[in-house]
């Protein structure tokens, strides 16, 4: 195998060495009844070659673009990836690396995640980033949990337009220790309905989505006054698409304590899911309290700059089962694959490209309109909208399938009163033919 | 001592981004606009972040400078113990990178996503040969949410029982995470000491162990690289009070195709893909967790599951029991790829070869070793050895000197003072895919380096110096933690 090194001739000088007679006798303190009986029942290997031929028939058995056209988003996005991130991506010295414990042989990884943790807060609004966390969903429960030990508090409220697969690992996290989750109800233009806060005290935190899961921006500057009524209550802004702040007001600025979610826009592939990236950013006085790991700024003996991994005091490694989270091993790959797309994209770049999102979903949007499909949520959108069609659609749209389009998600699963009712998504990746192409598919 | 691997070259000084760049500068290529523009209400309308405007240049010439600051697997051996730092085969970022597999959308139909549902559903089974536990989830996504699913899962298991229970039993030579994992599902951990031969005495389980504890939580080899030989023992005391057995399984390459995991009395088991299953760590993840549990468990395994029926490969939410979901989608799937393709790669044999040769690694430097550097507990390791600076205080030598002094050499330092039952611990992990050579060589500057310390110890308490950047001042970064630029 040749990934295996050894001749036999240095395995038998190695065993001399050692003192057993062979390579089962190095196993002599295992007791014989924890013994395996018979080999592992495993494939036979497979040469390199013929791995390319079984995996190139297994990635093809997958739909994906240019073959098929997928307007659905719903966390997951399709935005174009530059070689120069994907080739910068793969130097091995950033990627076979382990977590920077020395940071004299881990400057690199260490300022790219320092770059990152700046761009994150720059975006967001805030103060503070880490170094990442496993994706928006753990995200945004962490969030919550930190909202609990800030605020002592046992009790939180989270719109029912956060991702609805968020909200159940916000459950997963929350409910073996008994904390209190509210759900808030939603208006008819597709925004959160905070009516419902009123009556609730003694909140921990409140976590609001924008854009939210119906793709609608939230007004985050009238939920953070809401929100702030109670002083001790944190604002937690989650979102499953930030390049929509490259057009949109941060978290930061409207007023929310803690901007956390998914990063798999900035440059990361969709992967069926992951690996992602758990973006969370808040204030310098909640840092003590923050999850994650965070780098920071000093000098070597020289002093000359230098980063290093700080703050560790949080972690479970030195605090154990008092640590502000289990975090461990986190996206340091994927953070950096962010930092690599980010600085590629620049500050003009971002701009640019959001309101180029936004207005690619615009022009589907209103040409869906004119066809007589119903718009039924009025706030406005980013790259993403509802749209409702006729009762019985779902069979164009299984349809559809066949012609290799995707014609958004259907919400029926997530939301008992959207029968009929689907989330499209179109990015830069969508030209106006293909959308044209879906307004007539879905029309005719 | 011959020529040392590590030696000088030219490392360039790089900016940060944002000293970098001028304002107009392009480096994406922007799709043209072949839309209107559409007004956007100015209450919510932004200015937009103050990222600097880099060219394609600016940013490959950064990274790449940064890049060569770093020490990767592929750069040099990388002892990190614990940690499982082998090669990461170059033929599983082929695969990973295929346009089908990078380009699936999670939420598409079952029909449409056959592939990565059926390539899910192998190295489930994969991950269940390996172990000997039939159930398994991938869909942790790292070591330590993996644990988190297991807590969840001890949980889960007691409540169904009709009394839910609020205390943890684990070892002091168990992983760091394990206590934080367990708080999060309420659960109080007990601290277990471990026996003077480095492991654990049934007595001392015996003595812990009530019907108000969920279990324990035992890695197996523990962190001072010793099999757990009374686990059998241990196991049958918590079965005997009702709980259940956890098994941390970030050492598994010490015992695959060895020990059959379900045979110790183990109930559930996370696996570390990016440490046994030669993912590459990324300087901090992405990871991958997956959790391997008895039939028993099965029912309480996060959602959706894999399941294969006649129509083929589909997610399953029908499981009432199950504890949850841990991730927005199923995981992460990019590094399930690169670990399925490592196991098809080495086959059944080959993975048991891999442990052969790790162990015999890890036993063959204890065993050249130990005449020079302390050895707490002499006897056969597994994996892994643990040496401390004992034998270098009275030149005043720390373990963090030998560390430092290592990198000069070329070698990544192994992980330092942990685990914590050994005072200034060195824990060497060499893993199977380092060659005699470099084993030996090795060797050999450990042994240099054990010389300098009592002739010439300034070299040590200097080191490093052609490094990038010298030993910097953790103090500082901690008392004013300065976390952006």
């Amino acid at each position: 195998m040749r990934y295996l090194p050894h001749t036999e001739e240095e395995i038998q000088a190695m065993l001399q060495e050692v003192g057993v007679a062979d390579l089962e006798g190095l196993f002599s303190t295992i007791p014989g009844d924890c013994r395996r009986d018979g080999d592992m029942p495993l494939p036979e290997p497979m040469t390199e070659w013929e791995l390319n031929a079984h995996m190139d028939d297994l990635a093809a058995r997958t739909a994906a673009a240019p073959q098929y056209r997928i307007f659905m988003g719903a966390g997951s996005y399709d935005h174009f990836i530059p070689s120069a991130t994907s080739y910068l991506l793969s130097r091995s010295e950033l990627m076979t690396a382990y977590t920077p414990y020395q940071p004299e042989i881990s400057q690199g990884t260490l300022q790219a995640i320092f770059e990152y943790q700046t761009f994150v807060t720059r975006l967001l609004g805030l103060d503070v980033a880490n170094a990442s966390m496993y994706d928006g969903a753990s995200g945004l429960a962490e969030a919550l949990l930190m909202a609990i030990r800030v605020t002592r508090r046992k009790k939180v409220a989270v719109s029912s337009l956060i991702n609805p697969l968020y909200r159940r690992v916000v459950r997963t996290y929350l409910e073996p220790t008994g904390y209190e989750i509210v759900e808030l109800p939603y208006t008819a233009e597709g925004r959160t309905d905070f009516s419902a806060l009123a009556g609730l005290d003694e909140l921990a935190g409140v976590a609001v989505q924008s854009p939210n899961f119906l793709g609608c921006i939230e007004d985050l500057q009238a939920v953070s006054d809401t929100v702030h009524a109670d002083k001790k209550t944190m604002m937690i802004a989650c979102f499953s698409e930030p390049l929509a702040f490259g057009l949109l007001k941060s978290p930061g600025s409207q007023g929310a304590d803690i901007a956390c979610g998914e990063g798999q826009s900035f440059g990361i592939p969709r992967s069926f899911g992951g690996p992602g990236l758990g973006i969370f950013a808040t204030r310098s006085k909640f840092v003590r309290n923050m999850p994650g790991r965070l780098v920071g700024q000093t000098v070597d003996r020289e002093g000359r700059r230098g980063f290093v991994l700080t703050l560790s005091t949080r972690e479970q490694h030195i605090r154990r089962e008092r640590a502000t989270s289990n975090i461990c091993s986190n996206q340091g790959l994927c953070a950096t694959n962010a930092i690599m797309y980010l600085s590629t994209l620049g500050g003009s770049g971002i701009r640019q490209l959001a309101r180029l999102n936004r207005d690619k979903a615009e022009y589907l949007k209103g040409a869906l309109a004119r066809a007589g499909v119903r718009i039924p949520f009025g706030a406005p959108t980013f790259n993403e909208f509802v749209a409702g069609f006729p009762k019985g659609f779902d069979a164009t749209w299984k349809k559809l399938l066949k012609k290799k389009i995707v014609a958004g998600l259907p919400l029926a699963p997530y939301y008992d009163d959207m029968a009929d009712y689907y989330l499209l998504c179109a990015t830069e990746t969508c030209s106006r033919e293909d959308m044209d192409l879906l307004v007539k598919e879905v029309t005719s | 001592m011959k020529e040392t691997v590590g030696t000088h070259g030219l490392v360039f000084n790089e900016p940060l981004l944002w000293e970098k760049g001028a304002a107009g500068r392009n480096g994406f290529s922007m799709p043209p606009r072949d839309v209107p523009e559409s007004p956007l209400d100015e209450a919510l309308a932004g200015d937009g972040p103050d990222f600097p405007d880099l060219s394609e240049v600016d940013v490959v010439r950064h990274f790449t400078r940064l890049s060569q600051w770093n020490f990767g697997v592929d750069s040099g051996m990388y002892p990190l113990g614990s940690c499982t730092m082998k090669y990461n085969p170059k033929t599983n970022e082929r695969q990973a990178t295929l346009p089908g597999f990078t380009g699936a959308h999670p939420l598409l139909p079952a029909e449409l996503c056959q592939g990565t549902l059926q390539l899910m559903y192998d190295l489930q089974e994969f991950l269940a040969a390996i172990t000997g536990l039939p159930a398994v989830t991938v869909q942790p996504a790292a070591g330590s949410q993996g644990e988190l699913t297991g807590m969840l899962i001890f949980a889960a298991y007691h409540k169904s029982k009709g009394k839910a229970r609020h205390k943890i039993l684990i070892p002091d030579t168990a992983h760091g995470t394990n206590p934080a994992s367990a708080a999060l599902c309420g659960f109080k951990a007990v601290a277990v000491a471990s026996n003077e031969r480095g492991v654990l005495s049934p007595e001392t389980v015996a003595g812990l162990m009530d019907e108000d504890t969920a279990g324990i939580m035992i890695t197996n080899p523990n962190t001072l690289g010793l099999f757990e030989e009374n686990i059998h023992e241990v196991a049958r005391i918590v079965h005997d009070k009702g709980g259940l057995v956890y098994g941390d399984g970030a050492n598994m390459n010490a015992i695959m195709g060895i020990v059959d995991v379900s045979q110790l009395g183990v109930d559930v088991m996370h696996l570390n893909l990016h440490k046994t299953f030669s993912t590459p760590h990324g300087g901090g993840g992405p990871g991958s967790g997956p959790v391997c549990v008895t039939s028993e468990l099965a029912p309480f395994l996060p959602v959706p599951r894999v399941v294969k029926t006649q129509k083929g490969y589909e997610l399953s939410e029908d499981f009432p029991q199950s504890v949850g979901k841990l991730h927005a989608f199923y995981g992460n799937f990019g590094i399930l790829i690169r670990a399925y393709s490592y196991i098809l790669s080495m086959g059944a044999a080959g993975l048991k070869k891999a442990t052969q040769l790790a162990v015999l690694n890890a036993n063959y430097i204890k065993e050249k070793l130990k005449g020079d550097f302390h050895l707490p507990y002499d006897r056969p390791c597994m994996h892994e050895c643990v040496f401390n600076d004992k034998n270098q205080e009275a030149y005043r030598v720390t373990t963090l000197d030998i560390a430092k002094r290592l990198m000069e050499y070329g070698f990544h330092p192994p992980t330092v003072y942990f685990p914590l039952v050994v005072h200034g611990a060195i824990m060497v992990e060499p893993t199977e895919t380092e060659c005699k050579q470099d084993i030996d060589a090795f060797i050999e500057t450990m042994k240099a380096i054990a010389a300098e310390a009592r002739e010439n110890p300034k070299l040590l308490h200097e080191a490093p110096q052609i490094t990038k950047v010298r030993r910097l001042d953790e103090t500082l970064a901690a008392r004013k933690p300065r976390l952006t630029g």
